[in-house]
């Protein structure tokens, strides 16, 4: 059927924030629709609250809202732009909750627009446990054994009926939060009633354990003719019980004969039939029993997922593309396969490598986490080789968690019987260092039937890994020769693994390598197991005799690194950059050779760049690819800090860097240099030092004056930084970090108290510097930039400031000698500009700046780097006048992942914590600072009871919120202290009890939902238990909790000018008229 | 890694591996299958007499061998070329590991061959004549052994996979009232579709293929299925002029792969070798009556020729990928046939449908004789 003539304009809703479990896979989905969309001809509004995403370019989509994601800023979008139809389905959970709330709310049939993709009817089958249920016993399929409570009332029963352990999950909710398991009575009862805070809906699906089962996901399609086909059958190594997003997945399937995969195949049949999915992807998934073979339907995605992601990535469909084109009416016979362009997109891929996918944990921000049915990964990489065990050494090796690939886990030497049962122990519990654990108990001999036993993963994987054991133990005390080393390499094992067992050093191993001729060949990836011709060039790395392709020996071609796995500190942001430099690369005539392994990203979709490898980002796989390419030059600067990590080993392997050469970057990473070039250019930063053990620390320290700063040096995201403030503190600090550095050198700096931080990203061609954005930050210097509020133009800061700050931005742009771009982050305290530091590369900002002021930052960076100069590439008026005019205002707000991390203090600080970002935009400060905290998930309240409590430094500026507050209408909660001083000034509160005083205390009252604000800001020397209570309950309640107060002074500004009139919707591009300028520049 | 296995083509090239199979050496046409599953059911495929099958996926044997999965009653293919094979599979229906199985079966095997590489070759060159050895390892004497192998082309194999003895099959019987009599002709009959026959209520008689009509029609079956089976239809003259004479007495057919060509060729159309074939479990086919795509499994390296066909025939299925003819059913005869697997056996069930319609077919054909 050909496409549909009866809408012209559809809005597509995207996903928002990157939250744990809704990372950037929603970006490449929506980007991919939004081409295939405009390609055909339809008008294309986008909504979506994330900056940092591609298909928020003002070039992607013909109208871009960057727009809190709710019914009401729906509506207004709704009303201004009439759009026929929506399409929901790619834009995550968020886009098809909100498109729920829109329909209850009746906008639907208010302003005359379908669902494409997904009809209401659907969706509800799909979410709603109970209707689910339903559907699939209609036709006849087996579920887990499952009830729904709707209060904690009813969990006795559940008990008796379905056994222990229970399945908590929560219907409606992101990653599975708010789920869990229950082994007992009481542990269900606290279970179900979290659960059902976090159920929008309240309620609460109670299941049959299938725990340790083996967990399938078929990723699926169907078009309007009912035409069927399987993208992907995905195995999940680790068993039911642990979130899909925690596992790690094998594509295809593995251990199921064809016959119990058809069976399989079958049931997704039906089922995406009975739930309604006309037109589109869904997921699937199944749980088998591992000696019976028992199959249970356990969920359906109506919509495309983090899982469909990953199945495009692993086999060159592209789902998205594909939905986009089946909901507006096309049928899979009509739609060319991208990668043949030969053969119909009607068909089932067959792959001949392995596909592995390892999820990335934060545990170096919330340490490590016992895995269960919610999701707790922040980022993941994919891995492609030619067996299971190359391609998990890859994948694992891709994960920059230190470890080279499949490694064992630093635990207790073995001899005794509590070794033994901590690793017992440990095998038991999924946790994010599991795969370790398991090598660890390979080597010490465990058998893989007990491991298996013990894990309840398949033992075929647990052969598998031990079959790469069995080689180190053949390696070992061995010196290489060419075919032991052959067949490492054929296993997966990286130079750096084979340096540790050869007791060699990793350089020796790769010069070793090339003299026996030990390289990998470079295979395609074709969806058809090369069946057919591919036309697209998308290649991994494996141990094989043969290469698909010649390369051709052109020099017009670039490598570009990407970044990796998402994680706290490096995410989408750094995707946008490359993606943005690839494209702008192909625009001046280079070929465009992607480098990356992040199966989520725009940056990893076959038709972004010339060529795609799908690679782990690591010294040996990266100069694999660049001497096999022998492009021009490498590209470092976008890819956060995983392309900087690698530029001393690749400039040292003769590499040529693009852009700010790596004797700057250097320059700008040692403390030492770095003080010396502010010396020269005489910029003021902080008094400081380096101390490298416990005694100079506190010397040095005393001699600066606490308040300081202290971290370790190469540190990403502000890891394991804290401001101290006294001896004692500094002490505790030490003995809890020095132990977990290598080399200890400790940087400590002056902390300016109460400074305003402020963000600069600047492009320098080595002549001129385009001061492209000043970003003043919301929450004052300390709490980590990438967790703080900032603003575009500065709010508050004068234009003397805002002078100085121009000019020492250009000042060491040039000194560095930066050809590119360059982020520096100031603090203003007193009328002084101090310098915090300067990272001559993309920032985390650059999406954020380039949405706010129409010029595409990381394209103009990269026509830079190409030897183009600013002065041809802006015009002079536009170069001169940095910073930009503009005559709006764009205030980026953080999210925060604390609901996830149970007993996690959720308060800011210097180090980073947040996985994402949204922006909110408008014709003033307060109004673009109510949308960006509208946006972020907390919604400001317009009226209510506020609580206030405060640290005794915030007790001035606390009465004008008060103040203010009370003139607004609210009435104020306090604890006895903060009672009496507002009693003083005469601002009326009332009394509550403090935790421990008696019944009811400040808890209660966040239980009863009688508060409609909490403003807690966290004493600075330690935090007080009742504080963390509060806020904690606060976060589990949804209750609005401010912890900062210049946060608060902003919040209650917004709800001032709230009331005044409500907040209005406007494209990106209709604030681009407003620019004195011409933005989206073209270079 | 110790060479123990070395595999040849027809163009000289030679693919060092180990041995992990039976040992000696086997020849015969190299193909490749892309499906990732159903390695057992290819290896008991009597289609594949003959012929070398290199299985694209890499990792082969991670279920082991089933109990109910066979395909025939023993490993018809002339030797296994794969990756890697799993000698620790792991599955709740394993009976044992796939080299157990090779062994058994006399099958010679070969692993850690480059099979991407392999296939590419067989995509530009088409299916080549091949030869795996585990007792001679030398290039320029397996070279010189692989140009003796013939051609598949004009060799009459159906008749060395046929049965020698009629038999009956009840095996997955089910009941759905008028029971109906199906005689098979066996040209390499796999037992998918002896069970998917006898699961829409067929008794079924299977044939020998040299089995004259008048003998098949004194059985005086409800309807006859034409089965698959390897290579060459050309050769099979005696089947050629059975299914004509079937033909005359207007008793239902049903023609499946081989069973489809034969009914070509029966029918006065030609057939042609295709450049490397179709095996795999993923080839998309359209129904030109509905509009619909079915996800087929396929094993032909022989085609029927479209424009060669009378117009008393007509198109029913197409080919998405090549445009091959998939399908045909007589315009005025109870008779159809299909070019791929609707039994599948591996590969996905959604022609399965066609059994039943080939079920009413004979009901309606029993009910009024008259009408067709």
């Amino acid at each position: 059927m050909p496409k549909r003539a009866d809408i012209d304009k559809i809005l597509v809703i995207g996903s928002g924030s990157i939250v744990i479990g809704q990372g950037c896979e929603f970006d490449y989905s929506g980007t991919q629709g939004i081409k295939a969309l405009r390609q055909d001809g339809y008008k294309v509004v986008l909504v979506n609250s994330n900056p940092a995403t591609i298909m928020t370019d003002p070039g992607m989509a013909d109208r871009t809202y960057i727009e809190p994601l709710t019914p009401d800023f729906l509506e207004r979008i709704l009303e201004k732009e009439k759009p026929q139809a929506i399409l929901p389905t790619l834009g995550g959970q968020t886009a098809l909750n909100l498109t729920v709330a829109a329909a209850e709310r009746g906008l639907l049939k208010k302003y005359g627009v379908e669902l494409l993709g997904a009809k209401l009817e659907t969706i509800r089958k799909a979410e709603d446990r109970q209707l689910f249920k339903q559907a699939m016993l209609a036709i006849g399929l087996d579920l887990p054994r499952s009830m729904v409570v709707t209060d904690v009332s009813e969990v006795k029963q559940a008990g008796r009926e379905l056994g222990f352990p229970v399945i908590v999950r929560a219907s409606f909710t992101l990653g599975g939060s708010g789920g869990g398991i229950a082994y007992h009575l009481e542990e269900l009862r606290e279970r179900v009633h979290t659960a059902l805070e976090a159920s929008p809906i309240k309620k609460v699906l109670l299941e049959e354990s299938v725990l340790g089962w083996k967990e399938y996901e078929l990723e699926v399609m169907r078009d309007c003719k009912d035409n069927f086909v399987v993208v992907c059958p995905i195995e999940n190594m680790d068993p039911m019980g642990i979130h899909t997003g925690d596992s790690i997945t094998v594509a295809p399937a593995q251990t199921l004969s064809d016959r119990q995969y058809q069976e399989m195949r079958d049931d997704a049949k039906k089922i995406i039939s009975a739930i309604g999915v006309e037109t589109g992807g869904c997921n699937i998934q199944f749980a088998v029993h591992p000696k019976t073979g028992r199959r249970v339907v356990i969920e359906i995605n109506p919509r495309v997922s983090r899982s469909s992601a990953l199945a495009s990535k692993a086999t060159g469909f592209p789902i998205a593309k594909i939905a986009a084109k089946l909901a507006v009416g096309y049928s899979l016979d009509e739609i060319l396969n991208d990668i043949t362009r030969a053969t119909p997109a009607c068909f089932e891929p067959s792959i001949d490598y392995v596909v592995v996918k390892a999820p990335r944990f934060a545990v170096e921000k919330f340490g490590e986490f016992p895995l269960d049915t919610a999701m707790k990964s922040v980022g993941e990489t994919m891995a492609i080789g030619r067996t299971f065990k190359e391609a998990l050494q890859k994948a694992l090796r891709g994960l920059e968690n230190g470890r080279k690939g499949f490694e064992a886990a630093a635990l207790p030497p073995s001899g005794d019987l509590d070794a033994e049962e901590t690793l017992i122990e440990k095998l038991a519990m999924p946790s994010s260092s599991r795969i370790y654990v398991i090598k660890t108990a390979l080597d010490r001999g465990m058998s893989p039937e007990d491991i298996s036993e013990i894990t309840k993963i398949d033992p075929w994987f647990i052969h598998q890994m031990k079959e790469i054991v069995d080689l180190e133990k053949e390696l070992a005390g061995k010196s290489l020769n060419e075919d032991s080393l052959r067949e490492a390499k054929r296993l997966g094992l990286s130079d750096a693994t084979l340096a540790r067992l050869s007791g060699k050093a990793e350089n020796w191993i790769r010069a070793q390598r090339r003299r026996w001729g030990v390289r990998p060949v470079y295979k395609l990836v074709d969806t058809c197991a090369g069946e057919f011709r591919s036309q697209t060039p998308y290649l991994y790395s494996t141990y094989e005799e043969t290469g698909d392709l010649k390369v051709r020996p052109t020099k017009k071609k670039v490598v570009i690194i990407g970044s990796g796995p998402n994680r706290i500190g490096q995410g989408i942001e750094f995707d946008y950059c490359c993606v943005q430099a690839s494209i702008a690369l192909r625009e001046l005539g280079y070929e465009s050779i992607m480098l990356n392994c992040n199966p989520e990203t725009v940056s990893t979709d076959y038709d972004t760049s010339d060529r795609l490898y799908f690679e782990p980002l690591t010294l040996e796989d990266a100069l694999e690819v660049i001497e096999h390419e022998k492009p021009a030059g490498v590209i470092v600067q976008f890819g956060g800090q995983t392309p900087l990590n690698l530029v001393l080993p690749l400039s040292k392997a003769g590499v040529n860097i693009l852009g700010t050469q790596p004797r700057s970057i250097d320059v700008a990473e040692d403390r030492r240099l770095f003080e010396k070039a502010l010396r020269v250019l005489g910029i003021p930063a902080p008094a400081n030092g380096i101390a490298t053990d416990a005694r100079q620390a506190l010397r040095l320290a005393r001699k600066l004056g606490y308040p300081v700063i202290i971290r370790p040096s190469y540190v990403l995201g502000g890891r394991a930084m804290e401001i101290v403030y006294d001896d004692d503190s500094l002490r505790d600090y030490l003995k809890r970090t020095l132990p977990t550095v290598d080399h200890p050198s400790l940087l400590v700096d002056r902390f300016l108290s109460d400074a305003t931080e402020v963000d600069v990203d600047a492009i320098s061609d080595g002549t001129d510097v385009f001061v492209a954005g000043i970003m003043e930050h919301i929450e004052e210097a300390g709490i980590h930039s990438g967790d703080s509020a900032c603003t575009i133009p500065p709010h508050s800061l004068p234009p003397a400031i805002i002078e100085t700050i121009s000019r020492y931005t250009k000042a060491l742009a040039l000194h560095l000698k930066v050809m590119g771009l360059i982020n520096i982050q100031f603090a203003v305290k007193d009328g002084s500009v101090y310098i915090l530091e300067a990272n001559p590369r993309a920032s985390r900002t650059v999406p954020f700046v380039s949405k706010a002021t129409g010029i595409p930052l990381a394209k103009l960076a990269t026509h830079v780097m190409m030897g183009r100069k600013l002065r041809r590439l802006l015009p002079t008026r536009l170069l001169r006048s940095s910073p930009l005019p503009l005559p709006y205002t764009a205030t980026k707000e953080a999210v925060l992942p604390f609901i996830k991390f149970p007993g996690i203090d959720p308060k800011l600080g210097p180090e980073m914590k947040s996985t994402g970002e949204v922006m909110g935009i408008d014709q003033d400060f307060a109004r673009s600072f109510a949308k960006s905290q509208e946006a972020s998930g907390l919604s400001l309240p317009g009226s209510g009871s506020v609580f206030i409590s405060v640290r005794d430094e915030d007790k001035p500026e606390m009465l004008k919120i008060a103040r203010s507050l009370r003139g607004l209408g609210f009435s104020i909660v306090a604890t006895h202290n903060t009672y009496q001083f507002l009693a003083r000034h005469g601002i009326e509160s009332t009394r509550v009890a403090k935790i421990g005083e008696g019944k009811p205390d400040v808890v209660d009252l966040l239980k009863q939902k009688n508060l409609s604000l909490v403003i807690n800001t966290p004493s600075g020397k330690r935090s007080r238990a009742d504080g963390y209570a509060i806020r904690r309950s606060a976060l589990e309640l949804n209750i609005p909790c401010i912890t900062n107060i210049h946060s608060c002074q902003a919040a209650v500004n917004a709800i001032a000018v709230l009331r005044e009139s409500p907040l209005d919707v406007r494209s990106l591009q209709d604030y681009y008229k407003q620019l004195p300028y011409r933005p989206m520049l073209r270079f | 890694m110790k060479i123990s296995a070395a595999l040849v083509l027809e163009d000289g090239s030679v693919f060092k591996g180990r041995s992990c199979g039976a040992e000696g050496e086997a020849c015969g046409e190299l193909v490749f299958n892309t499906s990732m599953t159903g390695y057992q059911e290819v290896l008991t495929d009597p289609s594949y007499k003959g012929q070398i099958v290199t299985m694209t996926y890499p990792q082969i044997g991670n279920y082991g061998i089933t109990a109910d999965d066979n395909e025939s009653r023993k490993a018809h293919l002339s030797g296994f070329v794969v990756r890697e094979l799993c000698r620790k599979p792991s599955n709740w229906q394993c009976v044992e590991p796939l080299d157990f199985f090779l062994r058994k079966h006399g099958i010679v095997a070969i692993e850690n061959v480059d099979t991407r590489a392999l296939t590419l070759r067989i995509r530009e060159k088409g299916a080549l004549r091949a030869l795996i050895s585990t007792t001679d390892l030398d290039a320029k004497s397996l070279q010189a052994k692989v140009k003796k192998v013939p051609s598949i082309a004009g060799l009459d194999l159906a008749k060395e996979v046929s049965c020698h003895d009629k038999y009956l099959w009840n095996e997955g019987y089910r009941d759905l009232g008028r029971p109906l009599h199906v005689v098979v002709y066996d040209f390499g009959v796999k037992f998918g579709i002896l069970r998917c026959l006898a699961s829409v209520g067929c008794r079924v008689t299977v044939l020998p293929a040299q089995t004259p009509a008048s003998e098949a029609l004194a059985l005086k079956p409800d309807g006859i299925l034409l089965s698959n089976g390897p290579g060459d239809p050309e050769p099979a003259r005696y089947a050629v002029e059975a299914i004509k004479a079937l033909l005359d007495k207007r008793i239902p057919l049903f023609g499946i792969c081989l069973g489809h060509q034969l009914l070509g060729l029966a029918l006065g159309g030609k057939t042609f070798k295709l450049k490397f074939g179709h095996h795999g479990a993923n080839h998309p086919v359209s129904d030109l009556e509905t509009g619909r795509v079915e996800i087929t499994a396929q094993n032909h390296g022989f085609c029927v020729d479209i424009d060669s066909l009378p117009k008393s025939v007509r198109t029913t299925h197409i080919n998405l990928n090549d445009k091959t003819s998939e399908g045909m059913a007589h315009q005025q005869l109870p008779v159809f046939s299909v070019q791929y697997h609707p039994e599948a056996s591996a590969g996905p069930h959604d022609s399965r449908y066609l059994f039943t319609r080939f079920r009413e077919l004979m009901i309606e054909r029993k009910e009024s004789p008259s009408r067709c």
